[in-house]
Parts: structure tokens; sequence; C-alpha cells
């Protein structure tokens, strides 16, 4: 007979199974007794000073890494503010086990304190929840989550257990993987794709003329880089990047055309508005994508793999749809290719010079200065200092584009950033997780001062645990993306975007125990960014106090369509409503 | 190729919306139909009716879900209800031959003896049962599809109907056409 144990130490075996090094979170009465077996555990425990940031924390940490994230709160409150981290990380599709304390069973129901509802809560921001009833389950529950959480299109899956569970005593076996498969008898994640399909996909990316590939984080998710790089190469295909999907291909590539949608690049959009062929990769058509459904490359077939079956069809129809993992349906796709090559010089040619063309005539760019610090200007020397190197975390707005649009991504998981729920406040505390998944890696925050005051209080987290992520502050005194929208759809009545009261953010930075400096002049940029670099045993944080009415461009207003792309500024600065098309 | 030239436009796809059965195998944990419920409420799709109970395998529940929609909508429910970790298979049956039951609990007012004779004459036109009297009332328990409960209720409606429950289609396809539809079951 086996020791008997704590359902809290099968909580821990189960962790140590799993792989887990780290996890996240703030104990609380019903979790306690988790924590209080993880106290002697190898496993590194990161106390953040709220679940949310805990949450984004273990989101940076999978992200970063592409292992499962680990989140643990305690009930009721603690579990509530997990909610928003969860909706993210389920948005994005982001592998997280969160493990929550519940009340003891007796109590269930009771309105007992610190009581929630949390399976209710979450149940439709997480790819699955479990609520423990019985310490015999609890094993192969927690188990079940990692599997579900890491397979198949990934996303969150939560497990709330009871406080007397984690403290009765019991015997237990380890369930193997195949019981764990055996026990989701709903649950077959269709990997491989349909070689009829796969085929029929490689006969019209043989005839297309114009083709476009469409690339989204699915392609990160699967590891598939390395199987788009060869595609778009094989096939001389103009490769198109969603925000999830940044780093999948090289945005430094001649065929790149970088991000497309609404503040997409000038190229990208007309590439795909024109394509006659549109090889969606993971990536699920948002409506940040497309606009206008209708005039969404309206000449295009289209190809669509995903994972997910319901993400297929869903607003646009596809003419040929693949359901199963990116990189295995990339790779049976090549093969297909290049069993029978396409003549791509003929094929290409004509469609590359088009799209140099564009690329010539209507570049990224912004309007410099020497007088005033330029948002774009921080992000390039950003680039500059790091090498192109870093890795980016972005919190939500204006500066989240300017971050995607002007750092050249050339790696999967370089470009962390809330893609799908767009949550302000992401990314300094998943700067912070990823930092800790990726010590070998310089971490910049880019956030924005009002994304950035969403999660402060984790400062003192990345203080406690020296870890040295630089947080770049876009300081425009604004809730600068709803002012643009104000600005341009709203006749510039700047209604509730002004943050006219705020911290003084160095001395914040050095209350807390960080790093402050800051930067109000362009001349001033590099020095506060070179200062940022040596300092490896803290976080430091930089005020960038930037141009405060600078817009990001270009930009297609929501549900329109690409040919309805405000282009740049004019002269005074102010937006020029260019349509493309009358 | 010129920039700015409009190109087609892609054509909307056409809507029929009509009635549809969708029948649904799922792990019988508890919580389950909170999770299905909770798909259609999220989604905003509207249930006409859905029944659940327990099949030959004490495991697994059967589900028989009644909702509204166009090919597109009931495309994504199916799939939506595919995704569920707990789902085991989905079917849309509505152009399979099926039976259809549904099983109705009716309460009536009965006056007079005229209005009994009536009563009992139209309870046995329809094949149901009588299955409680007292001094004022007779209930009825009825089974048939939607359409024949409804032309039940309509005839009965003039006695006064003083409490009524109706369970919801059952659905099931007739043996004949579900050999030849195994293929369309969860991936």
């Amino acid at each position: 007979m086996t020791k008997e144990k704590r359902g809290a130490d099968i909580v821990v075996d189960v962790l140590i199974k799993e792989g887990v090094d780290t996890i996240f979170g703030l104990p609380g009465g019903a979790i306690m007794e988790v924590y209080d077996a993880l106290f002697d555990a190898p496993i590194r425990n990161i106390l953040a000073r709220h679940e949310q940031a805990a949450c984004h924390m273990a989101d940076g940490y999978a992200r970063a890494t592409g292992k499962v994230g680990v989140v643990i709160a305690t009930s009721g409150p603690g579990a509530t503010n997990l909610v928003t981290g969860l909706a993210t990380a389920y948005m994005d599709s982001i592998p997280l086990v969160a493990i929550t304390g519940q009340v003891p069973r007796h109590y269930i129901g009771t309105d007992a304190f610190q009581e929630a509802d949390v399976i209710g809560i979450t149940r439709p921001i997480t790819k699955h929840n479990f609520l423990v009833t019985d310490i015999k389950d609890l094993p192969l529950i927690l188990r079940q989550a990692f599997y579900i959480a890491r397979t198949g299109r990934p996303g969150p899956v939560l497990v709330d257990i009871p406080k007397d569970i984690t403290q009765q005593k019991t015997t237990y076996k380890m369930p193997t993987d195949e019981e764990v498969r055996e026990s989701l008898p709903g649950y077959n994640p269709h990997t491989e794709g349909n070689p009829i399909q796969i085929k029929k996909a490689a006969e019209l990316i043989r005839k297309a003329t114009r083709p476009v590939l469409y690339v989204g984080g699915g392609a990160i998710l699967s590891d598939a880089a390395e199987e788009v790089y060869k595609l778009a190469h094989l096939a001389q295909i103009p490769v198109t990047t969603t925000n999830m999907g940044k780093g999948a291909f090289p945005e430094t590539d001649p065929l790149a055309l970088h991000m497309l949608g609404m503040h997409g690049t000038y190229y990208a959009n007309m590439a795909v508005y024109h394509s006659d062929l549109l090889i969606a990769v993971g990536a699920r058509f948002d409506d940040r994508v497309t606009g206008k459904i209708n005039e969404f490359a309206p000449e295009a077939k289209i190809i669509h793999i995903d994972i997910d079956p319901a993400s297929i069809s869903k607003t646009i129809t596809v003419d040929v749809p693949i359901v199963g993992d990116v990189k295995n349906v990339l790779r049976k796709l090549i093969k297909e290719l290049e069993e029978k090559p396409i003549e791509w010089i003929k094929a290409r040619e004509q469609w590359l010079k088009q799209i140099n063309e564009w690329k010539e005539n209507h570049p990224l760019n912004y309007r410099k200065s020497d007088k005033i610090i330029k948002p774009q200007a921080v992000i390039e020397e950003i680039y500059n200092i790091t090498n192109g190197e870093a890795i980016i975390s972005a919190g939500v707005g204006q500066h989240q584009m300017w971050a995607a649009m002007f750092y050249k991504y050339k790696y999967p998981r370089q470009f962390l950033n809330s893609g799908g729920l767009g949550t302000m406040g992401f990314g300094f505390p998943a700067a912070v997780g990823a930092k800790i998944g990726r010590p070998d890696k310089t971490v910049f925050a880019i956030e924005g001062d009002g994304s950035f005051i969403m999660n402060v209080q984790d400062l003192a987290t990345a203080v406690q645990y020296r870890v040295p992520v630089k947080i770049a502050i876009i300081n425009n005194g604004f809730l600068g993306m709803v002012r643009q929208w104000q600005q341009f759809f709203y006749d510039s009545r700047y209604a509730s975007v002004c943050l006219s009261v705020q911290p003084d953010f160095v001395k914040l930075a050095e209350s807390f125990g960080a790093v402050g400096l800051r930067a109000t002049k362009p001349s001033e940029v590099r020095e506060v960014l070179l200062k940022a670099m040596e300092i490896n045993d803290r976080p430091v944080l930089m005020d960038f106090v930037v141009d405060r009415e600078e817009n990001v461009l270009p930009m297609v207003p929501a549900g329109k369509s690409y040919r309805e792309m405000i282009l740049t500024p004019n002269q005074k600065g102010e937006a020029e409503t260019m349509y493309l098309v009358g | 190729m010129s920039d700015i030239k409009v190109l087609k436009v892609r054509p909307e796809p056409e809507k029929v919306v009509r009635k549809h059965i969708i029948t649904v195998k799922v792990q019988h944990n508890f919580g389950v139909l909170a999770r299905i419920t909770g798909l259609f409420a999220g989604r905003g799709y509207n249930i006409e009716s859905l029944t659940v109970g327990r099949t030959h395998e004490p495991n697994f529940a059967r589900i028989t879900i009644v909702v509204e929609g166009d090919e597109r909508v009931i495309e994504q429910i199916i799939k939506q209800l595919r995704r569920l970790i707990e789902t085991l298979k989905v079917k849309d049956i509505t152009d399979l031959p099926h039976i259809e039951r549904e099983l109705a609990l009716i309460k009536i007012y009965t006056a007079d003896d005229r209005t009994r004779d009536e009563i009992m004459r139209l309870v046995s036109i329809f094949r149901a049962k009588v299955v409680d009297v007292s001094t004022d009332s007779y209930t009825v328990e009825i089974t048939g599809d939607n359409e024949k409960i409804e032309a039940f209720i309509n005839l009965i409606k003039p006695f006064g109907i003083r409490e009524m429950a109706r369970t919801g289609t059952l659905a099931m396809v007739r043996e004949s056409a579900n050999i030849k539809m195994e293929k369309g079951d969860k991936e």
C-alpha cells in the first residue's frame, strides 16, 4: 500500500508529472492547502499582486515558451479576478491551466464566505472546466486539464477544487497518457488534414497567378514557421501575417507583406484585395482583418487550414477547407507541390512586380520630428538597439499597433499581445511571464500610459523576483486609440479620453524599487534605451513622453472595405481621409 | 493592374430559415447541459425545445434540440456543439427519415357531462389517454409529433386549459437512414 496523500499533494504530483517548473498566483483561504504542498515542491512560485496579472504572466510564459502556463488562485474574488486573463487566453488559443480553490463541498451553494460559481462564470471563456467533487477523480481531471489545454486548438482549462478535497487524504495511481485519452471519448482533435483537400489546395496553388499566404496565430501555436517559410519560397507566394501571426514568417524577408487588416500595410491589403488565391493558415478571418466581409479578397479562391472546424466558413465561405494541424498539413502540401513543381517564374513574376511597386510607393511611414518624440521612432529605436532580437509584449491601443508595425519580427513567439480580446493591461505582466520563461532573451513591454496603469501593481512582483523586463511607456496622456477614433469618426469630440492625472512614472518605478527613466526630447530616446539595456537585476520603466495626437495609420475604418483605407496624415498632422476609391 | 478599381463583390450567402432537429450524444457529466444551453445563449441562438435523458449506456445522455436558423447558423451550431469536450456525436436529422415524438400533459376544465363526452371523443380520436380525473377536470396524456399535439391543443382550448406541460421534441433516425449516415458523425 502506497502512502496516503492529501489532495493538495496530488495537485503538486500532477504539476511535476506535467513538467511544470513555474506557477503564477496568489494564495487565499480555499487554496492554502495547495500552497502548503507547493512550499516543499521543486516548482518556482511567483507571487503576483493581482490574479489578473498572474493569469497574464502565465499566459505570457506560455506564449514565449510554448509550454502550458499555470495560474493558481483562491475561491471567490481570487477566481473571478482570473476572468479577464482567461478570456484573453481563450480568444488567442493559449494553453493555460488555472487551478482555483473552492469552498468546502458542504458549503457549496450556501453563499459561503468567498464562494462564487466559478464553473458557471468561466464556462464561456475556457476551453473546458472542471469542478472536482470526489478526490478519486482529482488526478485524472488534472491530467485531462493539461491534455485538453495543449492539444487540438489550445486554450485555457480551469479546475475548481473544493478545500476539503485538497485536505482529504487518499492513495492513488497516476493516470497514464492512454487512460487520459480514453477518458475523453468525445475529444479527438483532427490533426492530419484530408488528403483529397490537400491535393485540391496544391492544384489551386499551381494555377494561381496572384496568390497570398495569410498566416495567423495558429501557425505559431503549431510551430509551423519553418513550413510557412518553405511553402512561401517554394511557390513564391507573398506572406501577410495577422497581429497574432507575427514572426511566423520573417518580416525582413522580401516576400513579407507584414500585417494586414485594419492597421495593415497598404501593400498587404492591396495584395489581399487583388489576390486570386488566399491561403489562410491558422487564421480565423477576424473582423479586424476582413473589414467589410463581402469585399474581402473578392476575387480570390480561399483555402483555409485550421485545426478547429468551427473556425472554417464561420464568416467567409471557403473553397477548400482543410481541418488539421497547420504543421502537418503544410508538410503534406509542400510534398504535394514538390512532386509536381510549379513554374513559378512565369506564374508569379507579374504579381511580385506589382507588389513591389505597391511596397515602394506606400511603405509604412510617419512624419518624423526632431522637436517632439514620435511614438513610431521609439519603437524603431528599440528595434535598432535590440538588433530585432528582443521579445516584445504589448498592451492594447495605439502603442500596440505601432509595436506591431515598426518592430520587424523574425521569429515565432517574439511578439506577444492580446489579439483577440484586446485586453488593456496585458503587456507588462505578460512580459514578466515571458522573461521568467525565457531568461536568455531581452524582453520589452511596450505599453501605453492607459494600458500600463491597469496592472501597475505587479511592478512589485517584477522587483521581488528580480525580473529585468524593460517597460517602455508610450505616454501620450490619452486613451490614444479611442482618441483617434473620436478624431476620425466623432468630430474630434474627445469624450473621457484625456488621462490628465497621471503618476510621475519615474518616481512610481522608484517607489516600487525599479529603475525609472524618462525621455521628453527625441535626442534622449536612444540614451534612455541604452541605459535601460545595462540594467539586468530589476525592471526598468522608461517614460517616453510622445506626440499627443499622433495617429496609427494606415487604417481601414471598422466594417469598411480595404478600398477605403485612410493612408497618410496631411501637413497639419490631421489624418487625411484618403479614400482609395470614391 | 491598377490600385483603385472596384472589384466584384462577394455574394451574400442565401438565407433560408427553417426549423432543424439536432441530436447530440454527450457524456453524462454534471454541468454538461449547462454547457450546451450556455453555448446557445452566449451566441444568441434561440432554442425552440430541448430534451435530455440517459441512454442505454448509463455514462451517456442524448439530447434532442429543435432550433430555427439558416444553413449557416445551423452549421455553426453543429460545429460548436462538436467542439465541446463532452460531445460524442452531433447529427442534424431534419432531412433524414426520422421518428419524432413529444409528450404533453393537459389538464382541462370539465364543466358538465356534455364537455366530458366531447373531450373523451377527442381523446379517443387522437389516441390520447385520460390519466387523472377530478370532479371538474380531466388530465390528458398525449404523445405524437409536434403537429399532432398542436392540433389537439387547438381543439381542446375552447373547453379551458387549466394547466399544461410539454416535454419538447424527442427524435431518432429510422434505422435504414442511420446506417447510411454514420460517416457524418463527429470526426
